[in-house]
């Protein structure tokens, strides 16, 4: 099952203009990973989480995902991903239930089952009592984990999480990581840029970027063996960022 | 079907929650009706005359009283003084003067003729033809009282003359109101068309929960649907509420079928949706949205005849016309509401606003990206 491979990327080029965001990445993600996507900011890494969610067409390269090819079956890959965008994207001025109901619509769940999720989900989150109450008017932790509840509403194959935890504190963070934990154990890949080098500790394997190449991907624990570092985050400082490493 | 049913939802609750656009919706017909279809109008009323009566005979009186006599005119002031009369014209303290000269009523009984002068302030072309137009017939009938009165009082001979009588069909008083009252429904539908939809699809774009919808698996048209719909039923009622307004306060008649109407409404906000729509996918702000809605709008509007026949336009402007929807709408209510026209009248209308509202629409769907 490990084996199997639900996002392949080969030698994918984006160029805007003559700016090269995406240099001839080339990686694989497997069924039920977590794949941390690590880069300073402007490394390229929203460019390609647009490219592999639909958003975004690539320059070059072959790019499947879910098994579908990206340039010739982009809406087909969208019904077997979800997504979260790094700007909040749900509506404010909409209840939580209202929320669920459209998007839980969209992808053509019928109204019980998106009803019955609605209440199962508030209640994992104990959000029970929030269930009419606009979106808008939540903090913001509460919205990330609404919004990533609202991602995997459609059990996707693979779900892109863009900085999901911007701005989040500490406590919500890591009940927002044991939501992505439980996701994963359901077998949903899960695909997440960060810059909290705690959280890349979590992920199965990390690939750190740079300036719109993959530097290396690897497990934490490998990378770290690698580099001889004690922590993700030296590595990072180490190989994301070669020129602040000279002059440090 | 079911998705755009989900969306339609979406929309209508964001826009009843939103109080102010709520207001909007109700408030602005209103606010149209009320102030713009009694203060636009062409009638010409209390035209501010100076009259200069050097003579200050019967019969300049009886002229004087006679102009006093109609609706027309305020006599705002007498003098002997010309300079002070043309002065006044100059200061814009009135509109018209009279010249009365010395000797008229003596010349007038006795001669059997002279000579009166009038000055207009032409700087509003329109009013001063027509201020002069009701000063003309009101001479004209005193000089065939005059004629007469000649006639009686000797000298035998035969007049003969034409006497025309006329009436106006469609709107028999001249009412203003009736005639501008549909012009003002075809501002507020549009306006309510154009600028909702796409500052709605804009606003999107702008909170970036298009996004969301645009990693989703629905279908461009699904999109397109059912950010239409919406506001296509908030059109119609609008313009359900414009003419109750219309009926109560003005009591607007309505002579043809309301049925008919309302049928090429709905196919003219699909052409005005269409092209919001469109014009929304090109915009990535409100603010660029509404700079180039302004001036669509006021294109649409007055090419449209709403003030001027678009008859009388020249070729050219007759020739955008055919791709002016407001000017099919503005037409066809008319026709409708003052001549009473029926479905095979406005047949024509109804095929050029249908191929207009394709054109639109696939503009839309066809420009709507779900890439960035």
């Amino acid at each position: 099952m490990i084996n199997e491979k639900v996002i392949e990327v080969k030698d994918l080029v984006k160029k805007f203009g003559s700016f090269v965001a995406n240099d001839n990445l080339t990686f694989d993600v497997y069924r039920g990973e977590i794949f941390g996507f690590l880069g300073a900011n402007g490394a390229g890494k929203t460019t390609t989480l647009r490219i592999l969610s639909g958003l975004s067409k690539p320059t070059s390269g072959d790019v499947r995902v879910a098994g579908f090819d990206i340039y010739r079956h982009a809406e087909r890959v969208k019904r077997h991903i979800g997504y979260m965008c790094q700007k909040f994207s749900l509506y404010e001025d909409l209840t939580v239930a209202e929320n669920i109901m459209l998007y839980g619509g969209i992808y053509g769940l019928p109204k019980k089952l998106i009803e019955g999720k609605t209440t199962e989900l508030l209640e994992s989150m104990d959000f029970t009592a929030y269930r009419k109450r606009i979106i808008g008017d939540l903090p913001l932790g509460m919205r990330q984990k609404l919004a990533f509840a609202v991602a995997i509403l459609h059990d996707p194959d693979i779900v892109f999480l863009d900085e999901p935890t911007g701005g989040v504190d500490p406590i919500t963070r890591r009940q927002f990581w044991e939501m992505i934990y439980k996701a994963s154990a359901d077998g949903i890949t899960v695909f997440v840029t960060t810059h909290y080098m705690d959280e890349a500790e979590y992920c199965d394997r990390v690939s750190i970027m740079s300036e719109g190449r993959i530097v290396d991907i690897d497990s934490p624990a490998g990378l770290k063996d690698k580099y001889r570092c004690a922590t993700v985050q030296d590595v990072f400082v180490k190989i994301a960022r070669p020129s602040n490493n000279k002059t440090g | 079907m079911r998705t755009i049913l989900y969306l339609i939802r979406k929309e209508f609750i964001q826009i009843f929650r939103n109080t102010f656009l709520a207001r909007a919706i109700f408030g602005i017909p209103i606010v149209q009706m009320v102030i713009l279809v009694p203060a636009v109008t062409f009638e010409i009323r209390n035209i501010e005359l100076c009259v200069v009566d050097k003579d200050m005979s019967t019969e300049s009186r009886q002229l004087i009283s006679r102009i006093q006599g109609s609706e027309f005119f305020l006599l705002k002031h007498t003098t002997f003084n010309e300079k002070e009369a043309d002065d006044m014209l100059h200061s814009d303290k009135c509109d018209m003067v009279l010249h009365i000269p010395e000797n008229f009523g003596r010349n007038v009984t006795r001669e059997g003729n002279d000579k009166i002068m009038v000055a207009v302030n032409a700087i509003n072309a329109t009013s001063a033809q027509l201020a002069w137009a009701y000063m003309r017939g009101i001479l004209q009938d005193y000089n065939a009282e005059l004629m007469v009165q000649n006639l009686q009082t000797g000298t035998p001979a035969r007049m003969s003359f034409i006497e025309t009588t006329n009436r106006f069909w469609y709107n028999p008083s001249l009412n203003y109101k009736y005639y501008m009252l549909p012009g003002i429904l075809v501002i507020l539908v549009t306006a309510i068309g154009l600028l909702l939809a796409g500052l709605n699809v804009v606003r999107e774009k702008e909170m970036g929960t298009i996004e969301q919808l645009n990693v989703t698996p629905i279908r461009k048209y699904q999109f397109i649907t059912a950010k239409l719909i919406p506001f296509l039923i908030i059109g119609l009622i609008d313009l359900a509420f414009g003419l109750l307004i219309g009926k109560i306060l003005f009591n607007i008649p309505f002579n043809g079928s309301i049925a008919l109407l309302f049928l090429f409404a709905a196919l003219y906000l699909v052409a005005v949706l269409g092209l919001a729509l469109f014009l929304s996918t090109l915009s990535s702000t409100q603010q660029q949205y509404l700079f180039v809605v302004f001036f669509i709008l006021m294109i649409f509007i007055l090419m449209s005849g709403i003030f001027t026949p678009a008859e009388s336009m020249p070729l050219w402007a007759q020739q955008f016309n055919i791709i002016n929807p407001a000017a099919y709408f503005m037409r066809v209510i008319r026709m409708v509401m003052l001549k009473g026209s029926g479905f095979s009248d406005v047949l024509p209308d109804i095929r050029g606003i249908i191929l207009i509202g394709i054109g639109t629409i696939s503009l839309a769907i066809w420009r709507y990206r779900k890439t960035v």
